[in-house]
C-alpha cells in the first residue's frame, strides 16, 4: 500500500508509532479544551471531535451549531484536527426517546448519564477504535486511577465539580481505552490554564441543564410537543384531597414546589407518584423517608459489589452508607426516597464501584 | 495528512491557473469602483462587461439578460423570489433540488415533484402538479449528489403544454463544465451558474433571465446589475469566473471524454473490490444519465463518517453527501426522494472529478478504500 504517502494510515495497518493517538470528546466547553489541550502537552497524537447530537432548539447543550464553533476554535488553537460526529440518530434513540417515556411513565430520567452509556462511552469509543485511535478523553471532572489490578473511576481533585456520579457505567472495557485529564485539576486550575493559552472557552459559562431542553419553552413544553400530560389530584397521605397539579408526568419525588396546595403550614413533600391513577401523594419529611430501594441495570466497573457500599442518588447529593443484597438496598440510615429512574451510584472511599437505576 | 488525491470537484473544483492570473490583474492599483465614471473607473467597467460577454456566449444568451450574484444560491434565490412571489402553491421544484432552491420554494408554500428511482425527475408527476396557476418552475440541470442530468428538453414541453404561463428556472451550478449550456438555456426562462464549481474563485456566481421575464430584485440599493443586484460589482471575481467558464467550455468536450473514462474505471474498479456496493443514479450499468465528473456508491455495512475519516486520513478528499454549511453529514433528501432507505447503517460517498483529476487519482482510491472498507467492517464502526 501507499507507505510513502501516508505514514499515518500505513501505521494504522502494519503496527503503532511511538505516542498515543487520542480522540477528544469537544464539547465546546472549557474542560473538553483543556483535555486536549493537556493530552497534546503530554505528547501524544490527538484530534477533536464534537459529536452533534440535537437537530433541535438549544440553549445551554453541547450539540448547537455554536459549540461546535468553538470546539472548531479551540482546535484550530491548539493546532489540532478537529472533526463533527453526527450522532443524532443514536441521540433520538438511546437519550431523548427513553427520556419522554420516562416521564410519560411516572419516573425521573437521567439523560446525560444515558448519553454517556449509549453515546460517548459506547458509539464514539467503538468508532474512535475502528479509526484507529487508542483512546477517548472526555472533559469530565473525575479521574481514571488503578485500583490493584483494575481501572477505577475516582472523585475529580474539585469536590465541588466531580462529575464521577454520571460515569458510573464505566467497566474494565470501556476504562481501557478512557481518558479523563482534567478530573487531576480544580475548575480553577482548568480555567486558568484555558486562559494562559487563550483558548476561547476560558470564561464560558458552565452548562448544567440538559441540553435539548431550552430555558425559554422548558421541560413542560418539550414534554407536551411528544406526550399527552394529564392533571392529576394531589392527596395527603390519610387520602384526603390538598391540591392539583397540571401534568401529573412532571411531578418528581421529593419535590416541594409547584404543587398548589391549599392551608397547611407544615413542609410537605411528594412521597408517591401513581401516573395511571392520576394521583399524587404528599407527605411530611417523615413520610418521604425510605428504609430500602430495588435496583435494576447495575452495572459494575469490575467485580459486583455486596455489603457494605457508600452511596449517592443525584449529581452533587450527599453520600450514605448502605448495604447492597443482590438488587436491594438497604439504608443504614432512613433515607430520602429516591425517585424511580435515578441513578444510584455505589462507591467506596473514592473509588466508583458500579451503578444501576432506581425502581 | 494533505489531500494529495482531490475528487470533490462538486463541492469546489481548485482554481485554475488561467482564473488566477485574470483575478491578480484586477488587484493592487487595477481596483476601482466599475460603477463610477473615471478612467480607473470605466477600465473595471470594461472587465466587468467583456466578462458578461464570455459567460453570455458560454450560455448562448444575450449579453444584457445576465445579472452577476455573489454564487449559486444567491441567483437561485433571486430566481426564485423574482418570479415566484404570488399564490402559495405556485411555484414548485423538483424533490431533489439543491437547498438553494428547495428552501426558497418551501418557504413560497411552493410543491415538489417527485423523481423516479434512479434520481431523474418523473415527467408525468411534474404534468399532474402543473396548471394554469403555475408561476415558476426551476429543475436542476444536474443533481449535485448522484450526477444525474434531467431530462430538460422534455421538462420544457411538459411546462408548455400544462402551464405555459409559468417561467422556467434552471438551477445549472452542477452542469457547467459538463453539458452544451446553451442548449439548455433554449428552452428555459432563466438559469443559475457559479463559478467555483469549475476552477473560478468562490463567491461570484450569474443568474440569465431571458428577456421579457419579469424579475423583481431581492436586494435594493444603488442599483447595480440594472437594478436587479444592488451591490458593488466585485471586478476581479467577475472577471476571474469568466477566464475559468471560458477555459472550461473551450476544453469541456475533451475534459468529459478524459474524466469519463477516470470515473469509469473508478466504478468498475471499487465494483470489482468491494462487496455489497452499489452504484446510484445509474440504470442498471447504463450511466449515459449522468454527467460524467460523478461517481456516487453506497457501500453497506460501513458507516458514512467513518469511512470518510479514514479516506481524509489517507489523504483521499471526497464528500459523503452535498457539502453544506455544517460540515457534518445529514441525511439525505436527494437519496431519500430516489426511495432510497437503509436498514443497516450505509456509506454514500460522491467521487466529483474535474480538470485536475488523473489517473494516480483513481489508483490511489482503488489502493485504499477497499482496504478501509475491510478495517470498518471488521471492527464493525
Amino acid at each position: 500500500m501507499c507507505s510513502t504517502c501516508c505514514p499515518r494510515w500505513w501505521r494504522d495497518f502494519v503496527g503503532r508509532g511511538p505516542e498515543m493517538r487520542v480522540l477528544v470528546a469537544m464539547s465546546g466547553g472549557v474542560d473538553s479544551s483543556v483535555a486536549a489541550a493537556l493530552l497534546l502537552d503530554a505528547g501524544h497524537e490527538v484530534v477533536g471531535v464534537t459529536m452533534r447530537l440535537w437537530g433541535g432548539e438549544s440553549d445551554t447543550g453541547c450539540c448547537s451549531v455554536s459549540e461546535v464553533d468553538d470546539a472548531r476554535r479551540v482546535a484550530h488553537r491548539l493546532g489540532i484536527d478537529h472533526h463533527v460526529f453526527n450522532l443524532g440518530d443514536d441521540f433520538d434513540r438511546y437519550v431523548v426517546e427513553p427520556y419522554v417515556a420516562d416521564h410519560a411513565a411516572g419516573r425521573t430520567p437521567n439523560p446525560c448519564v444515558e448519553c454517556n452509556r449509549h453515546l460517548k462511552f459506547d458509539k464514539l469509543l467503538r468508532r474512535a477504535d475502528a479509526l484507529g485511535f487508542d483512546a477517548v478523553a472526555t472533559g469530565h471532572h473525575a479521574r481514571r486511577v488503578r485500583d490493584g489490578d483494575r481501572w477505577r473511576v475516582a472523585r475529580g481533585v474539585d469536590a465541588a465539580k466531580d462529575q464521577s456520579y454520571v460515569l458510573s457505567m464505566l467497566t474494565q472495557r470501556e476504562l481501557e481505552r478512557t481518558w479523563l485529564p482534567v478530573g487531576e485539576l480544580t475548575k480553577a486550575e482548568v480555567r486558568a490554564r484555558a486562559a494562559a493559552m487563550d483558548l476561547p472557552t476560558a470564561a464560558k459559562p458552565d452548562s448544567q441543564d440538559v441540553c435539548f431542553i431550552t430555558r425559554a419553552a422548558g421541560r413542560e413544553d418539550f414534554l407536551r410537543r411528544r406526550i399527552p400530560l394529564h392533571p392529576a389530584e394531589v392527596l395527603d397521605t390519610a387520602g384526603t384531597v390538598v391540591g392539583a397539579v397540571d401534568a401529573v408526568e412532571l411531578v418528581t419525588i421529593g419535590q416541594r414546589k409547584g404543587l398548589d396546595l391549599a392551608g397547611g403550614d407544615a413542609r410537605r413533600y411528594v412521597v408517591d407518584v401513581d401516573v395511571a391513577a392520576r394521583v399524587v401523594t404528599v407527605g411530611s419529611v417523615d413520610d418521604l423517608l425510605q428504609r430500602e430501594v430495588r435496583i435494576r441495570d447495575l452495572v459494575w466497573s469490575a467485580e459486583p459489589a455486596e455489603g457494605p457500599v457508600f452511596v449517592q442518588v443525584s449529581a452533587h447529593g450527599e453520600v450514605a452508607p448502605a448495604r447492597l443484597t443482590g438488587d436491594l438496598l438497604r439504608w443504614d440510615m432512613p433515607h430520602k426516597r429516591v425517585a424511580p429512574g435515578q441513578s444510584v451510584v455505589f462507591y467506596r472511599d473514592e473509588f466508583v464501584l458500579g451503578g444501576g437505576i432506581a425502581r | 495528512m494533505p489531500t494529495v488525491t482531490y475528487l470533490d470537484h462538486a463541492a469546489s473544483s481548485p482554481t485554475l491557473p488561467e482564473a488566477t492570473a485574470a483575478m491578480v490583474a484586477q488587484l493592487g492599483a487595477a481596483v476601482a469602483n466599475p460603477s463610477g465614471s473615471h478612467t480607473a473607473a470605466r477600465s473595471a467597467r470594461r472587465v466587468v462587461d467583456d466578462a458578461r460577454d464570455t459567460v453570455a456566449k458560454v450560455l448562448g444568451v444575450e449579453s444584457g439578460e445576465i445579472t452577476w450574484t455573489s454564487g449559486g444560491t444567491e441567483a437561485d434565490n433571486l430566481a426564485i423570489f423574482g418570479t415566484g412571489r404570488g399564490a402559495a402553491d405556485a411555484v414548485c421544484c423538483s424533490a431533489i433540488e439543491h437547498a438553494a432552491v428547495l428552501t426558497p420554494v418551501e418557504y413560497l408554500g411552493g410543491r415538489t415533484v417527485a423523481v423516479g428511482s434512479a434520481g431523474l425527475v418523473d415527467l408525468d408527476a411534474l404534468a399532474d402538479t402543473l396548471d394554469t396557476s403555475t408561476r415558476l418552475v426551476s429543475v436542476m440541470a444536474v443533481n449535485n449528489e448522484v450526477g444525474t442530468i434531467q431530462p430538460i428538453e422534455a421538462i420544457a414541453e411538459v411546462i408548455r403544454a400544462r402551464a405555459p404561463q409559468a417561467a422556467f428556472h434552471v438551477d445549472a451550478v452542477q452542469g457547467l463544465g459538463w453539458l452544451d449550456l446553451a442548449a439548455v438555456s433554449s428552452v428555459a426562462d432563466a438559469l443559475s451558474i457559479s463559478a467555483h464549481k469549475v476552477g473560478g474563485p468562490q463567491g461570484i456566481g450569474a443568474l440569465w433571465v431571458r428577456r421579457g421575464v419579469a424579475l423583481v430584485p431581492r436586494a435594493l440599493g444603488g442599483g447595480q446589475e440594472r437594478g436587479l443586484r444592488s451591490g458593488t460589482v466585485p471586478v476581479a471575481l467577475v472577471a476571474g469566473a469568466a477566464a475559468a467558464i471560458e477555459v472550461t467550455a473551450a476544453r469541456r468536450e475533451a475534459t468529459v471524454a478524459r474524466v469519463a473514462r477516470l470515473r469509469d474505471r473508478l466504478a468498475e474498479g471499487l465494483a470489482e473490490a468491494v462487496d455489497g456496493l452499489s452504484e446510484t443514479g445509474v440504470v442498471g450499468a447504463d450511466r449515459r444519465h449522468k454527467v460524467a465528473g460523478n461517481l456516487h456508491v453506497r457501500i453497506a455495512g460501513v458507516e458514512g463518517e467513518a469511512l470518510l475519516f479514514l479516506l481524509d486520513a489517507a489523504g483521499i478528499a471526497v464528500s459523503a453527501a452535498a457539502a453544506c454549511s455544517s460540515g457534518a453529514i445529514g441525511a439525505s433528501h436527494v437519496l431519500a426522494a430516489m426511495g432510497i432507505v437503509d436498514d443497516e447503517p450505509t456509506a454514500s460517498v460522491r467521487f466529483s472529478f474535474g480538470h485536475s483529476s488523473t489517473d494516480e487519482d483513481v489508483d490511489h482510491v482503488l489502493d485504499v478504500l477497499p482496504a478501509v472498507v475491510a478495517r470498518l467492517r471488521r471492527t464493525g464502526s
